[in-house]
């Protein structure tokens, strides 16, 4: 058995996993990162619009701090986020903006000055001050009362990872390019690292690690229309979930995208209704504004496209052969705006829809978009349940998103969770308890298992076509478990599901290759991912309440007093064809912002009976210490500063908070 | 069928007699297979409305079949892994409607990289030696800025110029189009050329022409560039190559000729 030992293994190499690398490198620790693609294809790049960080460099940004980002994404959140680790998030944005800037990343600049920006349909004009001019600029995105979103013209996701990935290449990191984890190797509480096969020669081999840690991305391909690369088929997930140990965290918490070009589900930016662009219907009418007054285009992405279906379940959707969809005007952002800062839209409208939007309406509709649910981990990014077990950005459960994540947020969390999960990793290795004899025994019989169940399915006379189980789980995920939920729909679902994953155990293949074989991977790939699709139904089925993308149509409201919880999942064996459900209570008590309306969206919900208690306790803290600055008043509401590694912590310097002593 | 109204984009419903019936003469070849000899083989597949190459090679594999090897990722044209020989010309395969084809389309893998099978190649091995020997990273003299302090000012014109030439995707199809990458197995070529042009425009990048003559200054480098550009022609994200590599040869020319005398040129 050929096996590799090393001190960190990360499986996925996205911006997470590059950056967490990074860390155990510059701490001396030696890192292997596996890669389906070379990781500058890793889907990271797609990111279009920006990372949100609270600079508060432009104009429309001036008051923004820390604390309003917290509070944004706590409500964007719908009170599903832990709210320690949104803290140390919103510390670290900053940072990582300026660290991606120190290591090159072409971030748009703020141009002192007057310029015009669109601000509801208006010509407004916006004024930089002088002293900020050359500094990151940030740009509008929906559910944030500032302009926080830093960008690097319309290719954010792919300037960060290509610098990442450029700082990964210099620091040493070695990548194992088109391969891929099949099972991570433990002993049910120690991860010890994972059985891998080389996609391309077909090999397997065991990878030992004293730190193991996952940033695979989401799993958007369970759904038909995804604005998800090819790859986010969620295997990382998949290898969490089949420890069974290592449970997921809310993974019915799904979200939809409220802009996919229609029909391919390809997305475009949320940049475009930042920087002006409106929704319209069949009647060419901007119909956002009879829904949301306040955030009209701009409310949070859950909302928005929940409020689209509901306009076109009311007959406005434009008709077409794949059916409905409607219209995203950005014609009135102009041609200099949209070739300049908005030129991958424009791109993709052209290769992709054969339009110019300039000219026309873009056809959109809601896609599946992301994952807020992923690897359950404490606020170090560990697994508490599987030791050793790391996981970091949209694969994990950090909590940062709960049921809804604000645009910006997901490109920002791969950094900064791999900046800060990445040091504690290291820290991790670096205490001698951790330093376990390597359990090679035990990697034998993980590796031979996973051989076993290769040469199963290349041996298998079933009927079953893997490429064709895969499209039907994707219909029903499609019809059953999507934007509306319901009860008995979601239950006629989940017995479909379990069809399907009673009818994977008869997979045949017809090529019988060992090394790539398309077929093969398909064939495991795609029992994992029931698993993973069962887990979001069922997780789904229980939870009656509706919140953030969670929206349960016969139980509408949100409801803290019964569902103020985290849901997990487990995968007791492979014979199981349901998972085991748990709950973890979030605690009001705790919180530094009290469960409240989000500001968007229903305004009625149901009562932790905790809140008032709290609001009132909070209330107090704030009158207590009127006069004093921001930071003693949150340490006083909900104290965290110790939570982040020393290297990280410490105040954000603004324009309009200079540091002492700078 | 249940109610719950989610996205919905019928998978492709085949209409016979409404689409043209499209052939795709692909090249297959297994190099790790001795039984194996490339060969070209015909599929026939019914077009459909918006059907791109991506669409196309899934449901020939899902369909016919399932040995076939290709690449795709985000099928956007965002991450450059699809590159291929689209009727002899390196191109996105995603990004490819097949309106744009005649009815007869021949596929082939990109000439010059490593082969894995069938139409997919090993283009990460190949540009990760290349960033490792042309250290396509900034080079700066303090390697740990305080990260709590204002980051440093760059003027936004510049910042948006290093922004066009750091678009590359490294796809690959410029040295596939390249007549010197097919003499010169260690060619620079125009991806590495692009690298070099951004960093060489970043003012926070201590190294001189000096450093880049050694980089590029040989036949291996700029002066092996026969100007026949297909680089520029090919370039999924139309980037300015042409102008680059004409004015880093000229620099690179200018530190050749005044090589001797220590020339502190930025």
């Amino acid at each position: 058995m050929k096996t590799v030992v090393t001190d960190v293994l990360v499986i996925g190499g996205g911006l997470a996993g590059l950056r967490m690398a990074i860390a155990a490198r510059r701490r001396g620790r030696e890192a292997i990162v596996l890669s389906l693609v070379p990781p500058k294809r890793s889907h990271s790049a797609a990111a279009q619009g920006g990372m949100q960080a609270s600079l508060a460099n432009v104009a429309r940004g001036a008051g923004d701090n820390e604390d309003v980002h917290f509070e944004d994404t706590v409500r964007g959140s719908d009170w599903g986020a832990d709210q320690i680790v949104a803290r140390m998030f919103v510390n670290t944005a900053p940072k990582a903006v300026r660290e991606l800037a120190a290591w090159g990343t072409p971030w748009s600049r703020v141009r002192g000055g007057e310029r015009e920006v669109i601000v509801n349909e208006e010509k407004v004009s916006v004024t930089e001050r002088a002293e900020a001019h050359g500094l990151i600029a940030q740009r509008d995105f929906g559910g944030t009362k500032k302009w926080r979103t830093c960008y690097a013209a319309d290719g954010t996701g792919h300037a960060m990872l290509f610098t990442t990935s450029d700082q990964a290449i210099r620091q040493g990191v070695a990548v194992y390019e088109r391969t891929e984890a099949l099972a991570l190797i433990h002993d049910g509480e120690r991860c010890h690292g994972a059985v891998v096969r080389d996609l391309v020669s077909g090999e397997l081999f065991a990878c030992l690690a004293r730190a193991t840690a996952i940033a695979t991305g989401g799993a958007g391909r369970l759904y038909r229309v995804t604005t998800n690369a090819v790859i986010c088929e969620g295997m990382g997930h998949a290898l969490a979930l089949e420890t069974g140990v290592a449970a997921l965290g809310n993974m019915e918490a799904v979200q939809f995208h409220p802009t996919g070009i229609f029909p391919a589900g390809i997305l475009v930016t949320e940049g475009c209704r930042g920087d002006g662009g409106l929704l319209r219907d069949v009647d060419g009418h901007r119909f956002m504004p009879d829904y949301e007054p306040e955030k009209k285009e701009l409310a949070s992405r859950d909302v928005v496209s929940r409020r689209m279906e509901e306009h076109i379940r009311r007959g406005k959707g434009v008709p077409s052969r794949f059916g409905p969809h409607l219209w995203l005007d950005i014609t009135l952002l102009g041609r200099r705006h949209i070739e300049r800062d908005l030129r991958e839209v424009k791109d993709i409208c052209a290769y992709f829809l054969g339009i110019d939007p300039v000219e026309k309406w873009i056809p959109v509709r809601p896609a599946q978009h992301y994952t807020m649910g992923g690897v359950r981990t404490d606020h170090t990014g560990q697994s508490p349940y599987l030791k050793g077990l790391f996981a970091a950005g949209e694969a994990a459960c950090w909590d940062l998103h709960g049921f809804n994540r604000l645009g910006g947020n997901s490109v920002a969390e791969t950094v900064v969770a791999g900046m800060i999960v990445g040091e504690f990793i290291a820290d991790f290795c670096d205490r001698p308890e951790n330093a376990v004899p390597l359990p090679m025994a035990l990697a034998q019989e993980f590796v031979q298992r996973e051989e076993a169940k290769l040469a199963a399915i290349l041996a298998s006379c079933g009927q079953e076509n893997p490429f064709r189980l895969c499209a039907e789980m994707q219909d029903v995920m499609t019809e059953h478990v999507g934007i509306f939920r319901r009860g008995d729909a979601l239950q006629a679902g989940i017995a479909r599901l379990r069809e399907l994953l009673e009818r994977s155990r008869a997979i045949g293949i017809t090529g019988k290759s060992r090394a790539a074989n398309p077929e093969l991977v398909a064939a495991y790939r795609v029992r994992r991912m029931l698993k993973l699709a069962l887990t979001i139904a069922c997780g789904a089925r229980q939870r009656t309440e509706s919140r953030g993308a969670h929206f349960r149509e016969d139980f509408p409201r949100r409801d803290d007093r019964d569902w103020l919880k985290r849901t997990l999942a487990v995968w007791p064996d492979d014979s199981a064809d349901l998972p085991r459900l748990d709950y973890e209570a979030l605690d009001v008590m705790k919180m530094e912002l009290p469960p409240g309306w989000r500001g968007y969206g229903a305004k009625d919900y149901i009562d932790h009976p905790d809140t008032p208690l709290r609001q009132r306790e909070v209330d107090a803290i704030r009158a207590s210490m009127r006069g004093r600055d921001r930071h003693a008043l949150q340490d006083a509401i909900m104290p965290c500063a110790d939570r982040l590694p020393a290297s990280l912590a410490g105040r954000n310097e603004r324009l309009d908070e200079p540091l002492e002593g700078a | 069928m249940s109610t719950g109204a989610t996205p919905q984009s019928p998978r492709p419903q085949s209409q016979t007699g409404k689409h043209r019936l499209l052939t795709f003469d692909i090249l297959r070849y297994d190099p790790r297979d001795a039984a194996s000899v490339p060969r070209m083989r015909a599929y026939r597949i019914e077009e459909a409305d918006s059907m791109t190459l991506f669409i196309a090679l899934n449901e020939i594999r899902e369909q016919q079949d399932p040995t076939l090897q290709f690449d795709f990722v985000c099928r956007a044209g965002i991450c450059g892994s699809c590159a291929m020989m689209v009727n002899g010309r390196p191109r996105l395969a995603c990004r490819t409607l097949t309106r744009d084809l005649p009815a007869e389309t021949t596929l082939a893998p990109l000439p010059f990289f490593e082969l894995i099978g069938d139409l997919s190649v090993n283009t990460g091995k190949w540009m990760r030696g290349m960033s490792e020997r042309l250290q396509t990273w900034l080079h700066v003299r303090e390697s740990e800025p305080d990260l709590r302090r204002i980051e440093a000012r760059m003027d936004p014109d510049l910042a948006e110029q290093i922004y066009e030439l750091d678009r590359c995707v490294e796809c690959g199809c410029c040295v596939a189009a390249c007549g010197t990458a097919r003499m010169r197995e260690e060619f620079t070529g125009a991806v590495g050329f692009g690298k070099i042009a951004r960093f060489r425009l970043d003012p926070r990048d201590t190294r001189t022409d000096e450093d880049y003559y050694e980089l590029i200054g040989d036949d291996t480098g700029v002066f092996g560039c026969m100007s026949l550009l297909a680089c520029h022609d090919v370039c999924p994200k139309s980037l300015p190559l042409q102008t680059q590599i004409a004015f880093l040869r000229r620099k690179m020319a200018g530190m050749g000729a005044s090589r001797d005398v220590p020339v502190p040129e930025r």
